[in-house]
């Protein structure tokens, strides 16, 4: 059994507790039509989702999260402030060999109230910490909101830039294209001598000695595209000191305070930090406020890129010290660009974060 | 019981193993009819042969309905997750051979690359408010393929035939196939992105690690490997 009983029993009691503190209970449909979780994710859903189909319908999917579903209720119709909790099975593949279950409950507290979005962050957060405070959890936080800033701060083309922003979530590529946005990569082989090609001829000429223009891409987003590499090829390179900015944001693990500390050094080479740093600040204060132990908080530079794709703002997750090799116990954060891509424009700050219930109710049972 | 050999029921692909494995001293013959499903062995002893449609091999390999198969290596990774535990890879035979590639519109001069497709990917979706879309059948492999590099805001569109034809036909922007000579997407226009293909392709003979191997499967499988001039038992049978 992937959920049991005793999981089961666990999720109603967070449950239960998040009710009395305020929150207003929610459900959502166990299948969720496919499209606006492919839109939202990209293919790869497809590959940890379960899709099924349905004849009148289309294709479904099975329940991945909640976040998704709560934010298209709460934003066809919920009032402002609010503040929502849920349980329930979501499914996930996984992998031949990891242990880990397919199917498992999570309970989930998702704040939508923007009058004061370090508070906010903060209330997420203890909410959830509070909640678990028995297991001794060891908690890590992050900021994609930092990443972004740092990015929109450097000295070289919109389209760079976007691109950054774009691929933050895969960790990967976004090495890539800072190497070669740094002048630390070459360009692309060919490059330079398609650019030159453009400069004599032209785009109309080579498009139409290419071949056929067929498809739905035409010959003008073609033509917009050469002229994108033309500018990219003649951009300056990104300054080595703000290159050095990010690489020094991404590799830092320290405890908050100290982290905040060392990031305000970075913001004299890259002053576009300051205002992502302020609300680090006041979340940092809010926090306080709310009792928790500040120096003893991690705080980690990459946190929530590789796992929580939709996050863009403040990130953190709960672990067992105990079972270091489990998933966090939680974990949430901010994710204002959801609600605008769901929203169609009309975005919402929110922020919230989810417990498995089955990792707690494991826990409890070693306690 | 014997060891059960599935082969390519048809076409070339079933001509070129016969006469690989008679160059090796193994006689595969069809008999009965032309229209019938029936086949021989001859040269070793208890190994039947079982004619079937090569795509289904990898199938009735991991399910260990089959001892022994022949098809692509494309088929096999594309089928099964996890294949490296249900099926081993004997010997690759040297025919069959095709890439499977990404291909795009001659017309667009300016993709080269993978980095150039994820770079088209983004601005498409915001000119025409939906993820490029690659026609394919091959989705695991190319999810994966796509996925390690980075790419993001395309979609995968399921076509098992015709894939050349889907771009100007305007349901899909891009395909993913296998391809031998190019042949095909030359006529209709498109070019293969540069750098090594997704995978490289060509008939194999695998052996299941989930099959039933009695003492009569394996005493076949080591005569299978004396007539043949190799061990063909590592990874497949223990003890």
């Amino acid at each position: 059994m992937t959920v049991t009983l005793a999981h089961r029993k666990v999720a109603a009691r967070l449950l239960d507790a998040l009710v009395s503190g305020g929150a207003t209970p929610v459900d959502a449909d166990v299948l969720q039509p496919a499209e606006t979780l492919l839109d939202l994710y990209g293919e790869s859903i497809r590959h940890r989702a379960y899709v099924t189909n349905d004849p009148v319908k289309g294709e479904q999917m099975l329940r991945p999260d909640f976040t998704v579903p709560v934010v298209q209720m709460h934003m066809n119709g919920g009032g402002e402030p609010a503040r929502y909790a849920y349980a329930g099975e979501v499914f996930r593949k996984q992998l031949a060999g990891a242990e880990r279950p397919n199917e498992f409950l999570q309970v989930g507290y998702e704040v939508f109230d923007g009058s004061d979005p370090a508070a906010a962050d903060a209330e997420a957060f203890t909410t959830i910490r509070d909640l678990l405070k028995p297991l001794e959890l060891r908690a890590t936080v992050g900021d994609i909101g930092i990443l972004r800033a740092a990015i929109s701060g450097l000295n070289t083309t919109e389209r760079r830039k976007a691109a950054l922003e774009r691929h933050i979530w895969r960790p990967r590529r976004f090495r890539a294209l800072l190497d070669r946005f740094g002048g630390r990569a070459a360009q692309p082989e060919g490059r330079q001598a398609l650019v030159s090609v453009l400069a004599q001829t032209g785009p109309d000429a080579m498009i139409a000695e290419a071949g056929p223009v067929q498809g739905v891409r035409g010959p003008e987003e073609i033509a917009a595209r050469l002229e994108a590499l033309r500018e990219d090829v003649e951009a300056a390179p990104i300054p080595d000191t703000q290159v050095q900015v990010l690489e020094d944001i991404l590799r830092l693990r320290e405890i908050a305070p100290m982290a905040l500390e060392r990031l305000r050094d970075l913001a004299v080479d890259l002053p576009a930090l300051g205002p992502a740093l302020d609300r680090m600040e006041a979340r940092l204060a809010a926090l306080a406020e709310r009792d928790v132990d500040i120096g003893a908080l991690e705080f980690d530079g990459t946190y929530g890129r590789a796992s929580l794709e939709y996050y863009d703002g403040f990130v953190f997750g709960l672990y067992a010290l105990r079972r270091p090799h489990l998933p966090p116990v939680a974990s949430g954060g901010r994710y204002d660009a959801l609600t605008t891509v769901l929203g169609q424009g009309r975005a919402i700050p929110a922020v919230g974060g989810i417990i498995r219930a089955g990792l707690v109710a494991d826990l409890e049972g070693t306690l | 019981m014997t060891l059960k050999l599935g082969v390519p029921s048809k076409g070339r692909l079933m001509e070129k193993t016969f006469d690989w494995f008679g160059a090796r001293g193994v006689q595969l013959s069809r008999t009965g009819s032309d229209r019938e499903y029936a086949a021989a062995v001859q040269g070793v002893e208890d190994v039947s042969l079982v004619l079937l449609s090569a795509g289904e091999i990898p199938r009735e390999l991991a399910a260990g309905r089959i001892h022994m198969g022949v098809t692509g290596t494309d088929l096999v990774h594309e089928k099964i997750a996890d294949w490296r535990s249900k099926i081993v890879r004997i010997e690759e035979m040297g025919f069959g051979q095709a890439d499977l590639v990404l291909a795009v519109p001659k017309s667009w001069v300016d993709v080269e690359t993978l980095d150039d497709l994820d770079a088209v990917a983004a601005q498409f979706r915001r000119n025409h408010g939906f993820r490029l879309r690659i026609a394919t059948k091959y989705h695991n492999l190319i999810h994966a393929h796509l996925r390690a590099y980075g790419v993001a805001d395309y979609q995968l569109v399921d076509s098992q035939g015709a894939t050349e034809g889907t771009v100007a036909n305007r349901t899909a922007e891009a395909i993913a196939d296998i391809t031998s000579t190019g042949e095909t997407l030359r006529a209709n226009h498109l070019k293969v992105l540069s750098g090594v293909p997704v995978l490289r392709s060509q008939a194999t003979l695998f052996a299941s690690r989930m099959a039933d191997w009695g003492e009569t499967e394996k005493a076949a499988l080591q005569e299978l490997g004396s007539v043949m001039g190799r061990d063909m038992t590592e990874g497949v049978i223990h003890d």
